[in-house]
């Protein structure tokens, strides 16, 4: 059988079967959002930039915001029979790149939008089983359908499995 | 207003405004150097930002991003974005020493900063002349990572207004020595309108 290998670029959403492998190609201060069912073995991946589409005037790209972006993966991963109460989340990402003295709001985006996909994810009651996020550097991270591991890659910091 | 629906004129004034700040930037560096640096007339890409990486060699392609904040009368960011061959053969160029493939040290990197504040700064003082505005940028912090994780902090700036960015392609050469340089300009939401005011293009 051959995987499907799909990759999941800034501001996209997507949920697959299994076997299926998602990849996010040099997450920074986006985080990614992976969900897994391990009862179906269906994975989903989002590629967040932004906090909230609240805050936002042009919020018509849903796949942007941690408060939209979640919904639509776990609307997605539904329709392609996921359990809701099955799905847990691993993320990583949030990093910050640039270490400005001055550390405004939009210097701070990579730790605003792990606070808001930690709270979006627990208003959806889906626990955090493992995560990678905040520090200084960039990742490649590769989420596998058929065991719900999620590979992290870095520059110069080394290779976790998570 | 955002880059997907502006007009012709509109681009072709940031084109110019492209130009002529590379122009300018690469004077500055071929007087620091005391040498000849020629450049290519730059190219100007609005691209949709997933795109926005595959210019800079792929997403997980090493690159150095050097990025400044604007302030005064109109405000937002400036990225100056160098492949990782490119950052080796511009610190060849300046220390005239031979950097192969060794690691980057804290020198190499300062002086990366240094460079990439002369030509952000000579930039800025050509957008300052031409629209009568005042404009100061911030001392430089410097990355060197994956294009995709580097160019995301713009991005995102960029993303509160639109799904498109504005990338400003430049390629200069000293002797044998060739540099791919590329800079992001990004004015915050609010500033570009004034921007295009100021420039006779509202």
């Amino acid at each position: 059988m051959t995987v499907c290998i799909t990759k999941i670029g800034i501001a996209e959403v997507r949920a697959e079967r299994d076997p299926a492998v998602l990849v996010t190609l040099g997450l920074g201060s986006c985080v990614g959002v992976c969900l897994y069912d391990r009862s179906k073995k269906i994975i989903g991946m989002a590629h967040i930039m932004l906090p909230s589409s609240i805050e936002i005037k042009n919020n018509s790209n849903k796949a942007k915001f941690a408060d939209t972006a979640i919904e639509m993966l776990i609307d997605e991963m539904l329709e392609l029979g996921a359990n809701r109460s099955l799905i847990t989340a691993k993320i990583a990402g949030g990093a910050q790149m640039f270490n400005f003295k001055s550390a405004n709001d939009l210097m701070r985006i990579g730790e605003r939008n792990i606070e808001a996909v930690k709270r979006e994810l627990k208003r959806h009651r889906v626990k955090i089983v493992a995560q990678d996020v905040g520090g200084n550097y960039g990742r490649t991270i590769e989420f596998y359908s058929e065991n719900g591991m999620l590979s992290v890659k870095t520059i110069g910091h080394g290779i976790r499995v998570i | 207003m955002n880059y997907e629906n502006m007009s012709s004129m509109q681009m072709d004034v940031l084109k110019e405004l492209g130009n002529i700040g590379a122009g300018n930037a690469v004077t500055a560096l071929s007087k620091m150097m005391g040498k000849k640096v020629t450049m290519e007339v730059p190219r100007v890409h609005v691209l949709e930002f997933t795109k926005a990486s595959e210019i800079l060699g792929g997403a997980e392609a090493e690159v150095t991003g050097i990025y400044f904040r604007m302030e005064g009368d109109i405000s937002g960011n400036i990225m100056f974005l160098l492949p990782v061959d490119s950052s080796r053969a511009l610190l060849n160029m300046i220390m005239g020493g031979l950097m192969d493939t060794g690691e980057f040290g804290e020198m190499d990197l300062s002086a990366l900063e240094e460079v990439g504040n002369i030509l952000a700064g000579s930039y800025i003082s050509s957008l300052s002349t031409m629209t009568g505005m005042d404009i100061k940028i911030s001392v430089p912090a410097l990355a060197m990572d994956m294009a995709g994780a580097v160019l995301s902090v713009p991005i995102i700036q960029f993303g509160r207004m639109g799904d498109s960015v504005l990338l400003i392609e430049t390629h200069f050469f000293e002797g044998n020595t060739h540099v791919k340089g590329n800079f992001l300009l990004i004015p915050d939401v609010e500033s570009f309108a004034n921007l295009m005011k100021k420039l006779g293009v509202s």
